[in-house]
């Protein structure tokens, strides 16, 4: 059909819109396939150029070595360890908290103007800038408390960015989480608790822990919070696990070696510390969703 | 097993029973009413918790006014707002270069952003096939979760090189660099939810679309694209929060210098970076303390405003 109008366009009034038609179509299908190619290939050119500057280089020196002001070949050992023990502690201040709200708004909350309004307040929350978070900790730790630059400080500031987020993803997959298990539980004679940890808590287990793991990569990279509670300097000892201590986390640190620092391999360390930052955040990613691949794998077959 | 534990639990239950049969002071602790206080206990712990979420919000709004607003016992309201004389050792406090500078860097970003955002998003929901696409989606969110300060790094020393050779100006740093940073750290955001309302379009209308003879450009344009607007609104004002917000990524790359930009590369500062630059070196009773946090309350405003346009979106998606 398409060559028969090709051979006699007099026949159809239509036809030269369709050829113009037919051309916009083919230029905007080509330009899409580009774009996108190339936007993906510029991606993963990101990654690459990432990891392929820093990887190669790093040793477990740099790893576990003590940064240094003034002579080359610093570590960032303090720095990583911070990283971890201030996302574990804002963690584990944020998860108990975050889930109960949000089991409190998917289980128990009336449907009423009072709940809406707390809907909005974590939405709320969720989308204030990070660095107010900052500036609210030095309001209350620094001035109120009078406790300085801490670790406790830079957690605690971390915790109450990473609440709503929490809050919201937990409510979502609770509410998720298909009629017929809840009702089963409660035939069974189960509380509205039992429920909840033995039916609703499981079942919703994999959309929370993806929650979880995007929070916990977005805390272990975050900065101007740290910057701002934490300082930019550590305790320069290795296994300080006091919580008054100066806390810069390793994003901290490698935003301070490429503009502050006065080190001659600024550029080295920058470049393999951002490589470890990049690298421990892909794999808070994988590590978080094996489980979660495998049980979906394991349920599916069943 | 499940015999064994049923054997051991038992005489521990009737024990338990009839000691409470025994002493009838004793009967709070009975099964019945544990389970009814334990119940209790944690609906009170999580509205406990949902308020807690709810106290911070206003913590931070009353902090932060109540920090800012004693700015204009110093300066007046004038002065902070249309001023832009920014020189905290002359007791000058004019923002009007920050809140520009804000503003500007957020118009440039969602006008760089957004068409490639939604060509990306088109891509992925119409033209991949579904193979390719399952193993797409994933990249894009592996990518909102790199650290800015990762990409503050990259736009340190790599696009900034290349706008100085591109240009051939001296500095390179400026809304320029900083928008196209902030390009790359919201594209991952932006296009994802834009695809996830693409692709939540029923099938029937680009079905109905082929079948009166459409092209695949003219569905998508008149078709697809009208039906999820209010998703990619939603997409746009959710990439816009985060350029507002955005903090170390735009530090590395703006060259933080009280400016006026009326050029892209013109070193300048923003709301956020003027904060994170100033705010260490400053004690906490002074005028330019007061004005910094006047301007994170700004930047809390401007948020909030954001999510009130998303939730009036929301209602009006809902009754469309």
């Amino acid at each position: 059909m398409k060559h028969t109008l090709e051979m006699n366009p007099s026949a159809n009034p239509f036809s030269g819109k369709k050829g113009l038609n037919r051309l916009k179509d083919r230029m905007f299908t080509g330009i899409v396939w580009t774009l996108g190619v190339l936007i993906i290939a510029f991606i993963f050119g990101l990654l690459y150029l990432i990891l392929q500057d820093g990887l190669p280089k790093i040793t477990w020196d740099f790893i576990f070595g003590l940064p240094s002001e003034i002579d080359e070949g610093g570590g960032i050992g303090p720095t990583l360890i911070n990283s971890f023990y201030i996302l574990f502690i804002s963690l584990l201040i944020s998860i108990p908290l975050g889930m109960a709200a949000g089991i409190y708004l998917a289980e128990f909350a009336p449907d009423n103007k009072l709940i809406g309004f707390v809907r909005i307040c974590v939405e709320g929350l969720a989308s204030v800038p990070s660095i107010i978070f900052g500036l609210f900790g030095i309001a209350l730790f620094v001035e109120y408390f009078e406790i300085g630059l801490t670790i406790l400080g830079g957690a605690v500031s971390l915790a109450f960015l990473n609440l709503p987020v929490l809050t919201r993803v937990t409510e979502e997959s609770i509410r998720s989480v298909p009629k017929e298990l809840k009702s089963a539980s409660f035939a069974l004679g189960g509380t509205h608790l039992q429920t909840i940890m033995r039916a609703l808590i499981p079942a919703a287990l994999s959309g929370i822990i993806t929650g979880i793991c995007l929070v916990a990569g977005r805390a272990f990279g975050e900065s101007a919070v740290i910057i701002l509670t934490a300082g930019v300097t550590t305790s320069g000892e290795m296994w300080d696990f006091s919580l008054f201590s100066p806390g810069a986390t390793l994003a901290v640190h490698l935003w301070y070696v490429q503009s502050e620092a006065i080190v001659g391999d600024a550029q080295e360390i920058a470049q393999k510390a951002a490589a470890v930052l990049v690298f421990v955040v892909l794999l808070i990613n994988l590590v978080f969703r094996i489980p979660l691949w495998l049980n979906a794998r394991r349920t599916k077959r069943s | 097993m499940l015999e064994s534990t049923h054997a051991g639990r038992q005489p521990r239950l009737s024990s338990e029973l009839g000691k409470a049969i025994l002493a009838g002071s004793s009967k709070p602790f009975d099964r019945r009413s544990r389970l009814f206080f334990s119940n209790r206990l944690f609906r009170y712990l999580c509205i406990a918790a949902a308020s807690f979420v709810c106290l911070i919000l206003f913590l931070i709004l009353l902090l932060m006014f109540r920090t800012g607003v004693l700015t204009f016992s110093h300066i007046s309201f004038a002065d902070f707002f249309f001023s832009t004389e920014w020189n905290p050792e002359n007791e000058q406090y004019g923002a009007l270069i920050f809140i520009f500078g804000t503003f500007a860097l957020t118009a440039l970003t969602l006008l760089i952003c957004v068409p490639i955002s939604l060509i990306i998003a088109v891509f992925l929901s119409v033209f991949v096939p579904p193979w390719l696409k399952n193993m797409l989606r994933p990249v894009l969110d592996l990518l909102v979760g790199i650290p800015s300060v990762v990409y503050g790094y990259l736009g340190l020393t790599v696009l900034i090189p290349l706008i100085r050779n591109v240009t051939g100006s001296g500095m390179g740093d400026g809304l320029l660099a900083a928008a196209l940073v902030l390009t790359i750290m919201v594209l991952p955001t932006v296009s994802r939810i834009s695809d996830d309302a693409i692709s939540a379009v029923p099938a029937k209308f680009s079905d109905a679309s082929y079948a009166l003879g459409a092209t695949r450009f003219q569905t998508v344009w008149k078709v697809l694209l009208p039906s999820a607007k209010s998703g990619i609104m939603y997409a746009v004002i959710l990439g816009m929060a985060r350029a507002v917000g955005e903090t170390m990524a735009v530090v590395m790359v703006i060259g933080n210098t009280p400016q006026l930009a009326d050029s892209l590369l013109k070193p300048t500062s923003v709301l956020t970076s003027n904060i994170v630059m100033q705010i260490s070196n400053v004690p906490f009773d002074s005028t330019w303390n007061y004005a910094l946090y006047l301007m994170g309350f700004l930047l809390l405003v401007i948020s909030l405003l954001m999510i009130v346009a998303i939730r009036w979106l929301q209602r009006k998606g809902a009754q469309a």
